[in-house]
């Protein structure tokens, strides 16, 4: 068995892919060149610190220090889906409290099943994965329930002026920004391992584990998302939706793109 | 003082009671109501009464701020400044639900939502937790021309005016104190405008509904016997 390593020098060389793209994107103008080089140098500062710090804390092996990077993971996942409300008022707190349930949860789920274990190197990598796979669950949530606000607008102003709660309102918009918010988890479940092998599999398999084993490994990280997707969904959906109402139950128009 | 007229609709058919003594009770009292989008007056100041039981026809030209003045009335937005009371309560004050089925708003250009006509005229009983009455919505839909075969038509296979009348039941089912109907005979012909103009005037008179029109349809105007006139945001 061959260990994969990726020495400085080799990672130098690959620098050699960065130019493919750089050189395609200023071909076809498509002024990206400048995304593409930042793009590159951010990711390489920030996994170099994460990587550093993972050291660390692998290390460490401190309950706290691995709570205290849990928590961080989830801030940081809060912050980036709140900025994906695009206006909605509280969309931080929302998704601060939509991805700590889902990543909590979850995580719980499989520390007490013993599917893993509580230890940094576990843990660490697993909040990481569920968080930012709630985050753009409830990104997306957000974007589709805005737009619907938008699109059907009209719709909503009848069943309002029928009585109707902002509960009923919004009953068909909830429904369908969750399902949004999910839908890529259950779509990526219907192709594995048929086009993509996930990355979490595939990084195992290159580590050189048996990939029967990876395969048990996947399929828990698959049971995984779609525990958190369906979590982070719901508490985002059904705490948003009633901001695009002020207290009189009027739909707030300035929300509406 | 000029500028602080009440325009009062009067003088027409008042609201009877049993007791067959007329009593001309305000459901509406409005004063110095604006309303203001950022530096833009839509509504200017107006005081308005409406007394119960009346059929009142707004008139006005287009952008002249009748129906934002009718979604102040059906609390769909509030107004920026000034008083709005109804039954003497401020409109703010009764919870939106519950006014919202006392005074019942039918829009400009209504949609129909869901997928069948069942839907539409299944959402008022939704809203009060309450069984769909096949019976009871077959008689409504009698009542403006169409049959129970409409009950399990898809939205899509109805026409236009089909649509209108069926909007406009949603709000009837179940009689409101209150009905606004914003231009809903708009498109229609004559033959469904007639259809319209019976409903209303059955509730009106055999039931004491208030009904706020606004309309631009000529006959209407002409037939109108209460009418008020809205321009640039103004009751005049
Ligand atoms: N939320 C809003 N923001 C900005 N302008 C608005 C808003 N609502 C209404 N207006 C403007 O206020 C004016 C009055 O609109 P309104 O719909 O009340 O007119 P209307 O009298 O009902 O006209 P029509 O007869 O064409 O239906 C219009 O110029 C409209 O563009
Ligand atoms: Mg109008």
């Amino acid at each position: 068995m061959s260990n994969l390593t990726v020495s400085n020098s080799t990672l130098a060389l690959g620098f050699i892919l960065v130019i493919i793209a750089l050189v395609i994107g200023y071909w076809q103008k498509l002024q990206i060149d400048k995304d593409i080089i930042i793009g590159v140098v951010r990711a390489i500062i920030q996994l170099t610190i994460v990587g550093y710090i993972l050291k660390f804390v692998i290390k460490a092996n401190d309950v706290w220090l691995t709570m205290a990077f849990f928590v961080v993971i989830v801030i940081n996942a809060s912050w980036n889906a709140g900025k994906r409300g695009n206006g909605i008022p509280k969309a931080f707190q929302f998704s601060l409290l939509a991805i700590s349930v889902g990543t909590i949860v979850t995580l719980g789920t499989l520390v007490w099943t013993g599917s893993i274990q509580f230890i940094p190197e576990q843990i660490v990598p697993f909040t990481g994965m569920i968080a930012s796979n709630i985050m753009v669950a409830i990104g997306l949530c957000y974007r589709n329930m805005k737009q619907s606000f938008t699109d059907r607008h009209q719709q909503i102003l009848e069943k309002l002026a029928l009585g109707a709660d902002i509960k009923l309102a919004s009953e068909d918009i909830i429904r369908e920004s969750i399902k949004s918010g999910m839908q890529p988890t259950i779509d990526s479940i219907k192709t594995l391992g048929l086009v993509a092998l996930p990355g979490m599999m595939s990084g195992l398999i290159i580590a050189g584990v048996d990939p029967v084993k990876a395969i048990k490994y996947q399929i828990m990280v698959t049971f995984m998302l779609l525990a958190s997707t369906s979590i982070g969904s719901f508490i985002s959906c059904y705490l948003a939706y009633k901001q695009f109402y002020n207290e009189q139950k009027q739909l707030n128009s300035h929300l509406l793109s | 003082m000029k500028d602080n007229h009440m325009s009062n609709v009067n003088n027409v058919k008042a609201f009877k009671n049993i007791d067959g003594v007329k009593h001309l009770k305000n459901i509406f009292e409005l004063t110095d109501l604006s309303y203001q989008v950022g530096d833009k007056k839509i509504l200017k100041n107006i005081n308005l009464n409406i007394e119960q039981g009346k059929y009142i026809t707004f008139v006005g030209p287009s952008g002249s701020g009748k129906s934002t003045l009718m979604r102040i009335l059906a609390s769909m937005i509030s107004a920026t400044s000034g008083e709005a009371l109804f039954n003497g309560k401020k409109i703010s004050s009764y919870e939106p639900t519950e006014y919202r089925r006392r005074v019942s708003y039918a829009f400009q250009q209504p949609t129909l939502f869901g997928k069948t006509v069942k839907d539409n005229l299944e959402f008022p009983y939704i809203v009060r937790g309450k069984e769909f009455d096949w019976e009871q919505v077959t008689k409504f839909l009698n009542y403006v021309n169409l049959d129970e075969s409409y009950i399990d038509k898809s939205v899509n296979d109805v026409s236009g005016g089909e649509k209108q009348r069926i909007a406009l039941l949603r709000n009837l089912i179940f009689p409101p104190e209150v009905l606004i109907t914003d231009e809903v005979t708009t498109g229609l012909d004559a033959d469904n405008k007639e259809i319209v103009h019976n409903i209303l005037n059955k509730f009106n008179q055999d039931d004491g509904l208030t009904i706020l029109r606004v309309t631009h349809d000529d006959s209407e105007i002409e037939q109108a016997t209460d009418k008020v006139t809205v321009k640039n945001g103004e009751v005049i």
